[in-house]
């Protein structure tokens, strides 16, 4: 990362706005779309990440020293890989109806690029806790994106906010759909570019 | 019917919402846009038969399925490696083509999706595994080059100033998503 050493507390707040996984580094889009298309969804999509992203940015971390540098690809996919599984098996547990609504997108957390993006560019240079906090930063900064652009479909879409109806009758069912995702979140970062210019340059 | 639906009515891009990231990152220019399909239809359907065969007979027999996951990421990660080193030996040209895109394929959740996809349909067969995975990849090519046309346009039209690049490009998505949905009449 930068030459001159970042504080802690930058390393852990940047990840919300200024270095926003999903409204400015654009990564991990799939999940982005795929499962906001309810506030709570696009929640427990985000809190799965936030769990996967500091572990694995944890063990890469400590584990920095003794992996080759030639295989370390392979070798940080299968450390994210281990905890998508143990995830994957938790919220079929605890949470099945949440499990059912991500369904195919919890595996998919493993080829997420901002996880794989973070133990590459963070975790394999720096220290341990220096890693676990900008797992957290980002993995939140991710959640807060998530249940915005959650929180803005459902509101359209199904005329509720965290399941409560505050209005009756159908919503506009695109915002729903597929096509309202990729509409609702191109409108969210222009209005974020706007409204964070300064605090970003 | 299965080529049908898979290239048009659940479109895997527009649809499904897997491989945005390729999706928005390449489809700057038309050209850069078929060369990630070529090398994304390859992949894809290399890994999808593999990764069935595995599941049928490695996972299930042995009662394993929880390493799905993991075993599925670490094959496609070696078939990315392997194709690309085939690749360089056999056809150069092609090589040079696909190159750069080969490497970038590992973390496109496409490829995984598509494997999770069919091993989770238990009524398909091999060969349905096959042509799904195909017509996918199809799916896939077909979203691009017309996305990668759409930019290519839009660079010459006039944009608001806080629309400017990402947000204009998503918002076409989601217009181009809607076109899509026109097909699921269709079948």
């Amino acid at each position: 990362m930068s030459k001159t050493k970042t504080s802690k507390k930058t390393i852990f707040t940047r990840g919300f706005i200024k270095e926003n996984a999903v409204f400015v580094m654009l990564l991990g889009l799939c999940p982005v779309l795929g499962t906001t298309s309810s506030a709570i969804n696009g929640m427990g999509m985000g809190i799965a990440t936030l769990f996967v992203l500091v572990l694995s940015n944890m063990v890469v971390s400590l584990a920095k020293g003794f992996i080759p540098d030639k295989v370390r690809i392979p070798a940080f996919i299968v450390i994210i890989a281990s905890f998508v599984t143990i995830i994957q098996l938790l919220m079929q547990a605890y949470t099945p109806a949440l499990y059912e609504a991500l369904g195919i997108f919890i595996p998919l957390i493993v080829v997420n690029c901002l996880i794989l993006g973070r133990a590459e560019a963070f975790a394999s240079k720096n220290s341990f806790l220096d890693s676990l906090l900008d797992g957290l930063g980002m993995g939140l900064g991710f959640t807060i994106a998530l249940t915005i652009l959650g929180a803005f479909r459902e509101i359209l879409g199904s005329n509720s906010i965290f399941g409560f109806r505050f209005l009756e009758g159908d919503g506009m069912l695109v915002f729903v759909l597929a096509p309202g995702g990729f509409i609702g979140l191109g409108y969210i970062i222009s209005v974020f570019n706007r409204y964070t210019k300064k605090i970003r340059s | 019917m299965i080529i049908i639906s898979a290239i048009f009515v659940n479109n895997i891009v527009l649809a499904k919402f897997l491989g945005v990231c390729p999706f928005m990152g390449v489809s700057t220019r038309l050209s850069t846009s078929v060369g990630m399909t070529g090398a994304v239809t390859f992949v894809m359907v290399i890994a999808t038969t593999v990764t069935y065969l595995i599941q049928n007979y490695i996972l299930v027999p042995y009662g394993i399925e929880f390493m799905q996951t993991i075993t599925f990421i670490l094959v496609i990660a070696f078939l990315v490696q392997l194709v690309e080193i085939v690749l360089k030996k056999v056809s150069p040209p092609l090589y040079q083509a696909l190159g750069i895109f080969l490497p970038l394929i590992t973390t496109n959740c496409a490829v995984l999706g598509v494997a999770i996809l069919v091993v989770q349909n238990k009524d398909f067969g091999l060969i349905e595994a096959v042509v799904f995975s195909a017509a996918n990849a199809v799916g896939f090519g077909i979203a691009l080059a017309t996305f990668a046309g759409l930019r290519e346009q839009m660079e010459l039209s006039d944009v608001p100033e806080g629309m400017k690049g990402i947000p204009i490009a998503f918002v076409t998505a989601g217009l181009l998503a809607l076109a899509f949905m026109g097909f699921s009449g269709v079948a």
